[in-house]
């Protein structure tokens, strides 16, 4: 199980790459969808001895249905609504980003190693993609332009904090995940409709054009 | 030296010298044969090779010793390259501590001498070409050291014949992903030093389009024949690389060597055909993002060893 | 106790079932009357609650009351307001307030991290489409910042709360998130990640308060918001997030991170007063000129709670005053850009003579706001100081002085340009006169706070020392 689960973990930073450098949307959107059923298969393979089965399960089929199929359906309307394909070019351009995001990657996968971790670990890697994961959602939010592109940012990030909170859900089950998944769908919800509004008003989805607003 | 030894090394120098035209060949029947034609036949870089020899050169009057240089230089180079390379019953003919170096050395030599050789022509589209070429090889060569970083600090070892020597499988059962990671990075930089798909398209005639294929434009007979020799060469010195790191130098006898080569370098050109059948050129501005990725999947793959 | 929760939200779902616009104000204001009359309630019989997760205590109680007094007065407010804006579809307004209101409830009773957390997240989600409530280009802008950086934030803040969790998780540790548990095992929690829980926790929270330098989406959303909601954001869901982080550092303090934690908030709060000071000065636009005031508010709010003791107590009772004068100054702000139809500074003139009602009391509120005496926040910010002098950081009380005195004065060159002056020749939208509708409930609010301003009662001063004391300042 281990060596799956490390598999696993390794999959998941390749995406953060691919999306790093990825200019088309719809490939990046597959790519977030994919992270996210990655990630529900991650409490079926971590999970400990005594585990509760119920919902173990409950919590997989859940990350798969909002973070796998659900949210980049979202996405994929708000697209086609809006028909855009592209990225414009970022603020960060590509290749700086990618450098970025390897260098956040590299400093996650050295430094995790010297935490102290008060709980038994479950596995070497978990902390180290989970900040890698939030360090590329960040990136991504910060440094791209297509309202699309940052609310995949977000679902990114918040693929990080799913995956760091694994580490909790041998004492607090229900609470942390669920809170996650919930918050994940109500925000991307909320946020496909603006987007929607968004590209009734201003005919495009570059948030380059939502400039009238400065000091 | 033993006969065991002696027969090695000839048998080493043998396959460095006569199978690269092989390659080029099996790779053009692969695109064909899955574009659905015949194609040609797998030795028809051989016919063409002789042919070349036999023809007459047309000289430029502007171009001197540099654009006569450039293919002498580049053949050697590939050769002196292979010639580190570990081959069936390793160690390789010619091995040293810190000897992969030397491998991106000499390619780089031959590089030089080709970009060289462009740019003494005089001619726009050599010097555009040769500009492409520094560029992307500034990107792919870090990618190159890190994956052979990689493998040095998986084996142990700091020479190229120790890496991909008896170490390699307690290396690949310790650290598979990251040996993973580092094959693929290889590949892409195979990809992008012998200008395949999707860095480069061998068979366009447009020169706007081309990077490496542009450099050679106005070299003929002779000089023709060593620059598409030399470049044979380098595709079996990558292919050479990358069946020994993934068949993990299965087999120390000659014989069962030799066939494990045999084998990764036809798995190699198989896939090379493939990659190029499946996709287009990647757009010049796109090329960047894939060596950086290539470099920084290297890295990754560096990381996950030391962590 | 689940009554003030339950309450709005029953009739928030009423206001998304009512077709009838014109009713609808009408359930605004009864829930926040009935909410008015359960703290009230709750005041003076705090009962149980459910043990762990939600309960009343002091800070609670501080918040609850100002969100209770914002949301009441912002109600009668909304009565006029909405008819005089019928044009527009108020369904989702009027049933986003409510919910408001109701996470806000919940935000100021908990104490567990994990429900603070998801009330927090609810009140960004809700009010990111009230934003955009007048559906021209610059409000949808300011929307979309709004929800993309409260939304990041508040991720970051739930990074945070998982570090917080798993600090816990050690042996002998609660293994759990309720704040009662966690300040009980203080050391046991593991440091390292108590500092770190506590920089995310910072960052997150922090972007929902409006501190510099993450409160790059306030002066667009405070400035395209509707006057109302904009009270209601920056008295209300403010003092909210302030909560959350008073009991973030409830449990670092616990931990022995609470030097640290006090620092970095120290930092933060003195930073916010300086960029708004900055920004302030040559403003163009008035209600983003209310926006970097509020800024500044949160700054006071993070020194004083960074400080602790005496300046904590102080910081509480600015909670108070802060969410009871800028719902002066937004609903009056509303009017007036109403009747000028107009934000910009250059175009508003003479606001005391078209709106004898709303004018005197925007001036009043900036005299208020800045901390001019006999009102509220004079005597809060005064405590802060004494507070932060007395403990030996001369520096920031230094500094706290003259950020102030530079806001003092940039606010007051717009806000006299404002009022004062001739209005002929203004920019004048017909059908907007003022009214006792639009002025009655901001005058009561003022009122409200000059009296705290003249006459503490020693209930609400203990009130404010025992918060201060909860959330662990040194005495």
């Amino acid at each position: 199980m281990t060596a799956f689960a490390q598999t696993v973990f390794i999959l998941v930073v390749m995406i953060d790459f691919f999306v790093l450098a990825s200019s088309r949307l719809k490939a990046a959107i597959g790519a977030v969808a994919a992270q996210g059923a990655l990630l529900a298969l991650l409490p079926i393979l971590l999970a400990p001895q005594e585990l509760h089965v119920a919902h173990v399960l409950a919590l997989s089929l859940g990350a798969l249905l909002v973070k796998g199929i659900g949210i980049p359906y979202l996405l994929r309307w708000a697209m086609r609504e809006a028909s855009v394909s592209r990225e414009v070019e970022p603020v960060v351009g590509y290749v700086p980003s990618l450098v970025l995001g390897g260098l956040g990657v590299m400093l996650a996968f050295a430094f995790s190693a010297t935490l102290p971790l008060p709980t038994p670990e479950k596995h070497p890697y978990l902390v180290a993609t989970s900040l890698s994961t939030v360090w590329t959602g960040l990136l991504l939010v910060v440094s791209r332009q297509k309202a699309v592109s940052q609310v995949l940012g977000f679902l990114v990030l918040e693929n990080g904090v799913f995956v760091f909170g694994l580490l909790l859900s041998d004492f607090m089950p229900w609470m942390v995940e669920a809170g996650v998944l919930l918050d994940l769908f109500a925000a991307v919800f909320v946020m496909g409709i603006v987007i929607f509004h968004i590209h009734r008003t201003f005919s495009s989805l570059d948030t380059g054009k939502l400039s009238a607003l400065r000091d | 030296m033993t006969l065991h030894a002696l027969a090695r090394a000839a048998l080493q120098l043998a396959l460095l010298v006569l199978l690269p035209p092989l390659l080029p060949g099996l790779v053009a029947r692969v695109k064909a044969r899955v574009a659905g034609r015949q194609g040609p036949p797998v030795w028809q870089l051989y016919a063409d090779l002789a042919r070349l020899c036999r023809k007459g050169e047309v000289k430029s009057l502007t171009a001197g010793a540099p654009f006569h240089l450039g293919p002498v230089v580049g053949a050697a180079g590939a050769l002196a390259a292979g010639l580190l390379v570990p081959g069936p019953g390793s160690p390789a003919l010619l091995s040293f501590q810190g000897d992969l170096f030397l491998l991106t050395g000499l390619l780089a030599a031959g590089r030089f001498a080709t970009v060289l050789a462009a740019l003494d022509t005089g001619s726009a589209f050599e010097g555009m070409g040769a500009a492409r070429e520094v560029t992307f090889a500034s990107l792919a060569e870090p990618a190159l050291f890190v994956c052979l970083l990689v493998l040095s600090r998986a084996t142990g070892e700091l020479s190229l014949s120790g890496m991909l020597g008896p170490a390699l499988p307690g290396a690949w059962a310790q650290w598979a992903p990251a040996l993973l990671l580092c094959a693929v990075a290889l590949f892409v930089v195979a990809l992008a030093e012998n200008s395949r798909i999707p860095v480069d398209d061998p068979t366009t005639h447009l020169e706007l389009t081309m990077i490496h294929e542009v450099m050679v434009l106005d070299h003929s007979g002779p000089d023709l024949a060593l620059v598409l020799y030399g470049a044979a060469v380098k595709l079996y010195v990558f292919g050479a690389l990358l069946a020994r790191l993934t068949l993990g130098g299965a087999g120390q006898g000659i014989l069962s060597g030799a066939l494990g080569l045999l084998l990764g370098l036809g798995l190699f050109a198989g896939t090379v055909g493939l990659v190029e059948s499946s996709m287009a050129r990647l757009r010049l501005v796109r090329v960047p993002q894939l060596l950086v990725g290539a470099g920084v999947l290297s890295l990754f793959a560096f990381v996950l060893l030391v962590r | 106790m689940l009554l003030v929760v339950l309450s709005p939200l029953l009739l928030a779902a009423l206001a998304f079932a009512l077709p009838s616009r014109r009713a609808r104000p009408l359930l605004l204001l009864a829930g926040a009357i009935g909410h008015a009359a359960g703290v009230a309630w709750l005041w003076a019989e705090p009962g149980q609650g459910i043990e762990g997760w939600l309960s009343l205590d002091a800070p609670g109680k501080v918040v609850l009351a100002t969100v209770s007094a914002l949301f009441l007065a912002s109600a009668a407010y909304a009565q006029r307001y909405l008819r005089l804006r019928e044009d527009r579809e108020n369904r989702i307004f009027v049933g986003g307030l409510l919910v408001l209101l109701s996470a806000l409830s919940v935000v100021a009773l908990a104490q567990h991290l994990g429900i603070l957390w998801v009330a927090i997240e609810v009140t960004t989600l809700t009010t990111a489409p009230l934003i955009y409530f007048d559906r021209d280009a610059r409000s949808l802008e300011a929307a979309w910042k709004y929800l993309l950086v409260c939304s990041l934030g508040v991720a970051l803040a739930l990074l945070g709360t998982f570090f917080l969790a798993l600090s816990s998780a050690g042996p002998g540790g609660p293994h759990s998130l309720s704040v009662r548990e966690l300040v009980a095992a203080g050391p046991a929690l593991s440091r390292p990640w108590v500092r770190a829980a506590f920089v995310f926790l910072l960052v997150g929270y922090g972007t929902k308060m409006g501190l510099a330098p993450l409160h790059s989406w306030k002066p667009d959303a405070y400035g395209e918001a509707p006057g109302l909601l904009g009270a209601i954001l920056s008295g209300g869901v403010t003092s909210a997030a302030f909560l959350a982080l008073a009991r973030v550092l409830q449990v670092c303090g616990a931990a022995g991170e609470g030097e640290f934690a006090r620092q970095a908030l120290l930092a933060m709060g003195l930073l916010s007063m300086a960029l708004a000071g900055v920004f302030i000065v040559g403003q163009r636009d008035y209600k983003r000129m209310l926006a970097y005031s509020s800024v500044e508010h949160m700054g006071i709010l993070a020194v004083g709670l960074g400080v602790g003791g005496a300046a904590g107590a102080g910081a509480f009772f600015h909670a108070l005053n802060n969410g009871l004068v800028k719902g002066v100054l937004f609903l009056a702000a509303g009017s007036i850009h109403r009747s000028y139809g107009t934000k910009q500074v250059d175009e508003v003139r003479g606001a005391l003579r078209r709106l004898p009602l709303s004018g005197p009391l925007f001036l009043a509120g900036f005299f208020a706001v800045t901390g001019a005496p006999p009102f509220g926040p004079f005597f809060s910010e005064l405590t802060i100081l004494q507070g932060a002098f007395a403990t030996g950081h001369a520096l920031t009380g230094c500094l706290f002085l003259a950020f102030t005195a530079v806001i003092f004065v940039g606010m007051g060159a717009i806000v006299l340009g404002v009022v004062q002056g001739d209005p002929a020749g203004c920019p004048e939208r017909p059908g907007q006169e003022d009214g006792w509708g639009n002025a009655a409930p901001t005058l009561a609010l003022l009122v409200a706070s000059l009296a705290l301003g003249l006459y503490l009662p020693p209930s609400l001063r203990d009130l404010f020392a025992a918060a201060s004391a909860t959330v662990g300042g040194r005495p």
